[in-house]
């Protein structure tokens, strides 16, 4: 696992995409960026900023609403040689690109015998709040986990995103690429000259004896946030960012259960058939029989997304009811606990600045 | 046109006119204070697309909106308290405060849903038409949609099932030029549009003018037709939209539209037009009326309680 030195520069989530992307368009000509607004002022929240200027409109440029003809086009570029990224707004949208994804790059490779390649990235952000409701706010990453043939990355901090991404422009196959719109302003140490992120290969963001928890996407910050309040009553958390969901390291999350024995995962999605429960299961595939082990799961309440904050605060996992759970699992006969409400607002608050 | 037009159409026309445009006006004067959290997508400058087509509509036809959907929920009919209260994130909204702005549905005034994700009610209400014909009703359902909606494959699906089956649907694009910030010309390889619609067999009409009674003229007419059973039809109704994307302000200094665009639609806006059609004191009366009813919406949104957090979980299932 690569590591920045500590002299870099702090750069946000939203620029170190751009960058990335950027440095890789330089590198190789057949890199081309489309999707809906990805040439508009707002550069889709800024994470194609620049590329325009750069690169002018043929390698950069919107499409019209037709995102699932749109990744035909991806599909059939990336077959005659070019590395197409396709951008999404909004992660539901790959709903529209499913049959796609699913029917057709997923499977061209193999059902052609290894006569053709996808080399394609479908960039897609998760969003949250201010009443994004059900169609805008979904962590759609287990749905593609399912299918072999898709790689599915989900970056939670600045560093991981310019290395995935370039790690995900330069690989053979289709990747879906998972953001999440609170990720985007948070900053990390993002090295300036070109690197990958390996996929399969988890991050331990935290060393702790007490409890592995595993969080994905945004939720890795939730957690590094939750195990600062542990901190306060010595819960030690073995904190592990999966990074890439497919293929998926378990060896690192196995290693760490068979030292704590607890594992909580916190996802960023619902826990029905979701990553959680592929994590969970190949945990228990892996230790069961081999000593006690307990085992728990988070994710979004088993709903739709509500609009109104009076209900969508009960919708996600927080830091503090991360923290609870966490906490009951480590100290099964201590009373319960439950961080003080301030603690978590300030744990809430807090930038994400490292550490790896 | 305006000479066929009775005093009391007129009145009408205008009591829904002001009230959409001024109850948006104050969606966007809250907006700033946070108590509307969820994303607004203002109709004005477009209203008289949605006031002129639902005008010739009966109370038991239905619309189909868009998330730019609150004229159309308005002009039916749609409760305006319900409405307020739904942004507000009310247990009183006419979504139980689950849906926002984007999700506005009245089923007593027959505003079906509208959706987020663009394009995806065009079929639904196509199949909601099939139900009205299998049902051997004459009742006709309108289905909203943008410009930006019509790229959609499904649109072109629904157009050739909607023809295939002469269902009674009236599809309406309002073409503002624009989806989210992308003009039409970076998305359309030519602006034929009605051409290619009629392609299916579908009778499809453009109007360009701006003019809330060619709108209506031209909805009586084709909804006439589909009363009649003589299958679907489209208008095309030329629009621009005088705000932001989403949110309450105007962003002409963010270079991607010249507010010059603008301009001569501001200059014909239909609100003073409309309103200069009518006596003075009836005018007024008009404006009052509906000032207290947005008042009575607001007041009804600030008043209502938040759901209780045990409502999270209910609905997921009927
Ligand atoms: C399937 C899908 N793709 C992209 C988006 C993002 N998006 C939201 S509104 C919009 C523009 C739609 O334009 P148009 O249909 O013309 O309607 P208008 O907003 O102009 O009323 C886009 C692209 C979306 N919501 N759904």
């Amino acid at each position: 696992m690569s590591s920045p030195n500590a002299a870099t520069r702090q750069l946000r989530y939203v620029d170190a995409l751009a960058e990335a992307v950027s440095q890789e368009m330089a590198r190789d000509e057949s890199v081309f960026v489309f999707g809906l607004d990805v040439d508009d002022h707002k550069a889709i929240q800024g994470s194609t900023r620049g590329l325009l200027e750069r690169f002018g409109p043929e390698r950069i440029f919107t499409t019209p609403l037709s995102e699932d003809a749109m990744t035909g086009v991806a599909i059939g570029a990336a077959m005659a040689g070019m590395r197409p990224i396709h951008v999404h707004i909004r992660m539901d949208f790959l709903l529209l690109c499913m049959n796609q994804l699913v029917n057709m790059a997923a499977k061209a490779h193999y059902m052609y015998g290894g006569a053709v390649k996808v080399p394609m990235v479908a960039r897609s952000m998760i969003g949250k709040s201010w009443g994004q409701g059900a169609q805008h706010s979904q962590g759609l990453h287990s749905m593609f986990m399912h299918v072999p043939g898709l790689k599915v990355v989900a970056p939670s901090n600045a560093y991981d995103a310019k290395g995935c991404m370039i790690a995900a422009i330069r690989d053979d196959n289709p990747v879906i690429f998972m953001e999440h719109r609170l990720l985007y302003p948070t900053e990390a140490p993002v090295p300036e000259a070109p690197y990958t992120v390996e996929f399969g290969r988890a991050r331990r963001m935290l060393e702790g004896g007490d409890i592995t928890v595993v969080g994905v996407s945004n939720m890795a910050i939730e957690c590094l946030r939750a195990a600062e309040l542990l901190r306060e009553v010595d819960v030690g958390v073995d904190l592990i960012d999966p990074i890439t969901l497919v293929p998926l390291d378990i060896d690192t999350i196995v290693d760490s259960v068979a030292r704590t024995r607890r594992l909580l995962v916190v996802d960023n999605s619902w826990i029905n058939c979701g990553a959680s429960a592929e994590i969970t299961s190949q945990v228990s595939e892996r230790l069961g029989g081999s000593g006690p082990l307990q085992i728990r799961r988070m994710g979004f309440a088993p709903t739709t997304c509500p609009t109104t904050p009076a209900l969508e605060q009960h919708f996600y996992p927080n830091p503090s009811t991360i923290a609870e759970a966490a906490y009951a699992m480590a100290r099964p006969n201590g009373s319960p606990w439950r961080p003080d409400p301030e603690h978590a607002r300030l744990a809430y608050q807090a930038q994400f600045k490292g550490p790896f | 046109m305006t000479s066929q037009y009775t005093p009391e159409t007129i009145a009408r026309l205008y009591r829904s006119l002001y009230f959409i445009r001024h109850y948006e006006e104050r969606v966007a004067a809250i907006y700033p204070s946070d108590k509307i959290k969820s994303p607004v997508h203002l109709s004005i400058g477009q209203e008289f697309i949605s006031v002129g087509v639902c005008d010739v509509l009966r109370p038991d036809d239905a619309v189909s909106g868009t998330y730019r959907g609150h004229a159309a929920y308005l002009a039916k009919g749609g409760d305006p308290a319900a409405m307020m209260a739904e942004m507000y994130g009310k247990a009183t909204g006419s979504a139980a405060g689950r849906g926002g702005s984007m999700h506005l549905i009245d089923t007593k005034a027959n505003v079906l849903g509208a959706s987020a994700v663009v394009g995806t009610t065009i079929p639904i209400a196509a199949g909601y038409a099939l139900a009205l014909k299998r049902q051997k009703t004459d009742r006709v359902i309108v289905a909203f949609f943008g410009d930006g909606a019509s790229e959609e494959g499904c649109f072109y699906e629904t157009l050739n099932f909607a023809a295939l089956h002469k269902l009674p649907i009236l599809f309406v694009c309002e073409n503002n030029f624009y989806a989210i910030h992308e003009p039409q010309s970076k998305r359309w390889a030519t602006d034929r549009f009605c051409e290619r619609v009629a392609t299916f067999g579908i009778d499809a009409r453009k109007i360009t003018s701006g003019d809330l009674f060619e709108v209506r003229d031209t909805a009586a007419e084709l909804v006439d037709k589909l009363r009649r059973g003589e299958g679907p039809a489209l208008i095309e109704c030329h629009a621009y939209r005088w705000r932001e994307h989403v949110g309450p302000n105007e962003d002409y200094d963010q270079g991607y539209r010249p507010r010059t665009e603008m301009e001569p639609w501001e200059a014909r806006d239909e609100v003073p037009r409309i309103a200069a059609l009518l006596p003075e004191a009836e005018r007024a009366a008009i404006e009052a009326e509906a000032q207290a009813a947005i008042d009575a919406a607001v007041a009804f949104a600030e008043q209502s309680p938040f759901p209780a957090a045990e409502e999270l979980y209910r609905h997921v299932f009927a």
